[in-house]
């Protein structure tokens, strides 16, 4: 039988070095540490519980942004009125994710550590080779059934799909990731599988989120998420797009906007070069059809995936005339 | 023993009597968490045992080495077939007598991933994990055949008995002015029930207990008697409440034996559950089938021959046949037909049934092929089925006992609004959504064996049913309380339910869907001979005030016995039993015809299929019917397909109860969705493993994809197909949904998709 220690930390202090310890992992709200216990992907040796310790789980919003405890539970989030009226694609992003049983479980910090739903990664028994789970053991899923993997940002070493949504909007509305006093810009958190696939995000040994910060903007404030999926509750995105948008006075010119996908890429994707395009140009349905091909520049399929790289334009497509037709 | 006791009535007074809509008189213990399913029990000494799978689909294991196993902690016995006790072969289900030689639940020569190679049995479950786990197998592995599209595989071998034929269908069908020739698919499929299978085996020396959820306590208890050659008698089994089974949980399976023979080696209970992941492998649900039709037709659209060439993919060692002509052979009239059907084998587990076996991919080919043609012609789907409307059986020659489907089709019609259908496809549309109407007709065949039941009025004017007939939702416990209430004349309230014990009177499989009129005939038929006995104490007590009346002018009503011919007195069950001394009344009846009722048929009857009437033996042929209406939404962009409304028109025959048959067909109609748009096992063809072995990634449908389900009884009571006029309900729903979704897509897009499930890549 696999025993572990488990550390129940008395603060953010505690955790934090106790964290530092090899083989540790944080208890938050625990549905993901729990179901890769189970599927034997994680196999910590230490389990240190952080879901009691006070003042992590705050929401504050205000007119420079929201800043929302590491511990906050997804629900929680998702029905705050005052991310509802400043960030509505993170309170959309959020109600789409998961199952309500979860979402009243699982924690905003823990929601962006969600852990890829690649078959491969999760069944460490029948598919040793995972490069992600056993750096250089190679990759099970550029061969195998692919048909929920990423079209962008992989590579013949990994091509898992980055799984959430809410990490999604964060990265088109520009959070940064508390982790203590270090701040880290979402885009910058987490990271492409390059040669070492098993480093997801930029965190150091020992360090915790305890926070993420959206600031406010109107683009945030008229924003919002759309998740295409197989089933209509409780499944990962076959694609997904966060859009936030600043329409003129005239109601139709584009001042500023702001897109991510999920769903096709080994992380957040954020589309600068969709924003570049628009940026100034007329709220137009072929000036935006256009715009959104960029979408998935440099996209590479592995057959039963193909379907993404057709699939992504049109949600972002459609998000983005979605948020002018309510503008 | 369970006792399912009826709860206060809601509603009408007239719930309670057959044909009432009473509700689950098991709900509330289902509700509260009251309800003892069989893996909840923990008799004292359990021990707990967790199976070693095998890492590849084809080859033998060269070697097990156990010894870092045997020493982890808790770990009590590391089970493989070099030191499992040995067990016998049994008799199966269709009475093949049993082979020589033993039965070794415990593969050697492996045929499939996930194949049971050892077991290991610890004291606690956390343990028997983790030692599990550093079991070690050495294989030889050759290569392994991952399913229907392997080139290794095949076209498979002929199976002579699936063919159907007469007429020239080639020759009408070359002759035809207008033909079409498409293939069909549909992948495999899994039963996935919420409650994992597993078993608490527990010995007392020679007698076994089981804990276990059964299709068929009877046929599972015979086989481990056999297996352990123990008199049946030793054998308890049960099972009072099943947390879903769809036609796997019938059969008595490895892991099951793998339990009982820990158990018997421990000296101490056994408890086995199947992991999650282990529900794709421990046992096979539908299998992947292909199927290519032909369809010849006048110009007006009337068939003149069909022609139907299948397969299904079967596991290596054994034969699972899902009959792919048992629809396509009846739905139309025909003068010309040929269906013929191979298995091929592959490395897998072998599949079994799982609702609808055959009926459901069968309506699958001819309910969308019709459709097809419908187009080809250039009339309404609706129309060409009712001009090709079969008025007797076209396979049989046999008149149909009842078939309400002309019925069904202008009821379901009416409901939905088909006329508002404009014909052409892709021509409806909301927004960014493509609307499409589809119509498919589905059938379930009556089948026939016959049943036992126990009926008691005990002194306090209570009634008590017992059968080892088993509930698995379906409403058993509920419909035959009502049969019972029905028949002796006393408030449904008073009638407690015995179910699921193989102690109790007998009852063959809760399969085919024969389960509820078997057992109501049966019920209906003790309870009648109570009732009669209940009177004749009522006329014969001195005491009595219908002393030496006319047993055929009293009345049992409401728990009282009275004469309104007479002195219109009345008096109740319980004091006609306290003067009369008695403190029961008992009657044991079958419905066994006389040449069965001796010790050996009466046994084989409930323990085998042998004696089940196939729904064209006698004058009849008997079937259920039904057809959907279906509107779904297309995102022109996204190809998601969402279905937004439904209206099915079914005949059942007689309802026992419409509430619990009604949400039989809608359980059958919302898999019937998620069999249209969702559920696929998702093959590795590198090493023929099922990869998406969780409900997580094999998906099911959720609530939110599941419209308002108007379902419509268009039955009358049928006494050719049952005694008390029912015929098939539980896998009648499920048959036929699936084409009906996929002719609504065709006709929201313009796209046909011919092999399920219908997801959104085969739409953009």
């Amino acid at each position: 039988m696999r025993d572990f220690s488990y550390l129940r930390a008395t603060s953010v202090e505690e955790a934090i070095s106790a964290a530092a310890m090899p083989a540790t992992m944080l208890l938050a709200g625990g549905t993901t540490l729990l179901d890769l216990a189970k599927c034997g992907v994680a196999e910590p040796e230490r389990v240190v519980d952080i879901s009691h310790l006070e003042g992590l789980d705050a929401i504050h919003v205000d007119a420079k942004g929201a800043t929302i405890g590491a511990l906050a539970r997804m629900s929680r989030v998702a029905s705050d009125e005052a991310i509802k009226a400043h960030f509505p694609a993170v309170s959309e992003a959020l109600w789409q994710a998961a199952s309500a049983q979860i979402r009243n479980m699982a924690t905003i910090g823990g929601n962006l550590l969600q852990r890829t739903r690649c078959a491969y990664f999760r069944d460490p028994v029948t598919f040793p080779n995972c490069n992600k789970r056993n750096p250089g053991s190679g990759c099970a899923a550029v061969t195998g059934v692919n048909r929920n993997h990423s079209v962008l940002g992989g590579n013949s070493a990994c091509i898992a799909t980055y799984p959430g949504d809410l990490a999604v909007a964060l990265t088109a509305l520009d959070a940064v990731v508390h982790l203590g006093d270090r701040q880290v810009p979402i885009d910058d958190f987490f990271l492409l599988p390059g040669s070492t696939p098993d480093k997801e995000h930029a965190m150091r040994p020992g360090e915790i989120i305890t926070a993420i910060s959206i600031p406010a903007s109107p683009v945030a404030r008229h924003s919002t998420f759309l998740k295409v999926r197989d089933r209509q509750s409780y499944e990962f995105a076959a694609a997904s797009a966060a859009v936030g948008m600043d329409l003129a006075a005239d109601g139709r010119t584009i001042r500023d906007i702001r897109v991510a996908i999920g769903g096709v890429a080994t992380k957040p994707w954020r589309l600068r070069a969709v924003e570049d395009a628009l940026r100034g140009k007329a709220l137009e349905p072929d000036t935006v059809k256009q715009a959104s091909r960029l979408a998935i520049e440099g996209a590479v399929d592995h057959g039963a995936n193909h379907y993404k790289i057709e699939l992504a334009p049109r949600v972002v497509e459609r998000a983005i005339l979605k948020l002018g037709a309510a503008a | 023993m369970t006792i399912v006791e009826t709860r206060a009535k809601r509603g009408d007074a007239a719930d309670g009597t057959l044909g009432g809509r009473l509700s689950r008189i098991d709900g509330p213990a289902k509700i509260t968490g009251v309800a003892d399913y069989a893996l909840e029990h923990h008799p004292e000494g359990m021990v707990h045992a967790v199976l070693v799978e095998s890492a590849i689909a084809s080859g033998r294991v060269l070697a097990i080495d156990a010894s870092a196993a045997k020493v982890a902690p808790g770990v009590l016995l590391v089970l493989t077939p070099d030191n499992a006790m040995p067990i016998k072969s049994a008799t199966d289900w269709l009475n093949t007598p049993p082979a020589d030689t033993p039965y070794e639940p415990l593969a050697r020569t492996i045929t499939f991933a996930g194949q049971h190679v050892a077991a290991v049995i610890a004291e606690t479950f956390e343990q028997a994990t983790a030692a599990a786990a550093l079991v070690k197998v050495s294989y030889e592995e050759t290569p392994a055949i991952f399913g229907l599209d392997d080139p290794k595989a095949g076209d498979g071998m002929p199976i002579d008995r699936m063919t159907i034929e007469w007429g020239d269908a080639q020759g009408a069908l070359a002759t035809a002015p207008v033909s079409i020739k498409q293939e069909y698919r549909t992948p495999r499929e899994y039963n996935v029930p919420i409650e994992p299978h597993g078993l608490i085996a527990e010995w007392q020396s020679n007698k076994l207990t089981v804990w276990e959820p059964s299709q068929w306590i009877d046929g599972m208890a015979r086989t481990y008697a056999e297996w352990f050659d123990i008199p049946f008698e030793n054998v308890q089994l049960r099972s009072p409440y099943i947390g879903g089974g769809f036609g796997s949980k019938a059969l008595p399976l490895e892991h099951g034996a793998i339990a009982i023979n820990a158990a018997r080696m421990l000296g101490r209970p056994v408890k086995l559950a199947v992991t999650r992941a282990q529900t794709f492998t421990a046992y096979g649900g539908r299998p992947a089938t292909r199927q290519t039709i032909e369809l010849g037709a006048t110009r007006e659209g009337k068939l003149v021959s069909i022609i139907q060439t299948g397969a299904n993919e079967t596991s290596i060692k054994d034969v699972a046949v899902e009959p792919l002509g048992s629809v396509t052979s009846i739905m139309y009239a025909t003068p010309n037909f040929s269906s013929r059907q191979n298995i091929v084998r592959v490395n897998t587990v072998k599949p079994g049934a799982l609702r609808a076996p055959g009926e459901n991919p069968s309506a699958f080919g001819i309910e969308c092929a019709i459709d097809e043609l419908a187009y080809e012609i250039g009339i309404d789907p609706l129309d060409i089925r009712l001009l090709n409307y079969a008025e007797e059986d076209p396979h049989s020659k046999k008149p149909w006992s009842t078939r309400r489907l002309r019925e069904a089709y202008a009821a379901g019609a009416d409901a939905f609004g088909w006329s508002k259908r404009h014909p052409k496809p892709r021509s409806m549309r909301e927004g960014n959504a493509l609307i499409g109407y589809g119509v498919a007709a589905g059938t379930y065949p009556v089948r026939r064996t016959p049943g036992e039941a126990l009926v008691r009025i005990l002194g306090n004017g209570s009634v008590e049913v017992a059968s080892s007939g088993i509930d698995m939702g379906q409403g058993t416990y509920t419909i035959l309380a009502q049969t019972a209430a029905e028949a002796i004349g006393v408030p449904v309230e008073v009638v407690k339910v015995k179910l699921g014990d193989s102690s109790l009177p007998r009852a063959p499989v809760a399969g085919g869907s024969q389960l509820a009129n078997l057992m109501t005939g049966a019920v209906h038929k003790a309870a009648l001979a109570a009732r009669d006995e209940l009177i004749g104490l009522a006329i014969n007590d001195p005491k009595s005030p219908f002393r030496d009346l006319q047993a055929n002018t009293l009345v049992v009503e409401n728990g009282q016995i009275s004469s309104p011919r007479d002195t219109g007195s009345s008096i109740g069950i319980a004091e006609v039993m306290q003067r009369t001394g008695r403190e029961r009344i008992e009657a044991l009846r079958d419905t066994l015809p006389e040449k069965l009722r001796n010790d050996k048929d009466h046994f084989r009857n409930f323990t085998t299929i042998t004696t089940m009437l196939s729904p064209t033996e006698g004058d009849y042929s008997l079937h259920s019917w039904c057809v959907h209406f279906v509107e779904v939404r297309v995102d022109q962009d996204f190809g998601t397909v969402r279905v937004a409304r439904m209206v099915s028109a079914l005949d059942s025959g007689r309802l026992y109860n419409p509430k619990l048959a009604e949400s039989q067909w809608k359980g059958g109609i919302i898999m019937g969705i998620g069999q249209a748009l969702l559920e696929e096992g998702l093959v590795d063809a590198r090493n023929a493993r099922v990869i998406n072995n969780n409900l997580s990634d094999y998906l099911v449908p959720t609530n939110a994809d599941i419209p308002d389900l108007k379902v419509i009884s268009v039955g009358t009571p049928d006494t050719n197909a049952s005694v008390l006029g029912g015929k098939a309900v539980g896998e009648l729903g499920i048959v036929g949904v699936a084409p009906a979704i996929a002719n609504a897509v065709y006709h929201a897009t313009g796209v046909r998709v011919r092999d399920l499930p219908i997801t959104l890549e085969k739409l953009i």
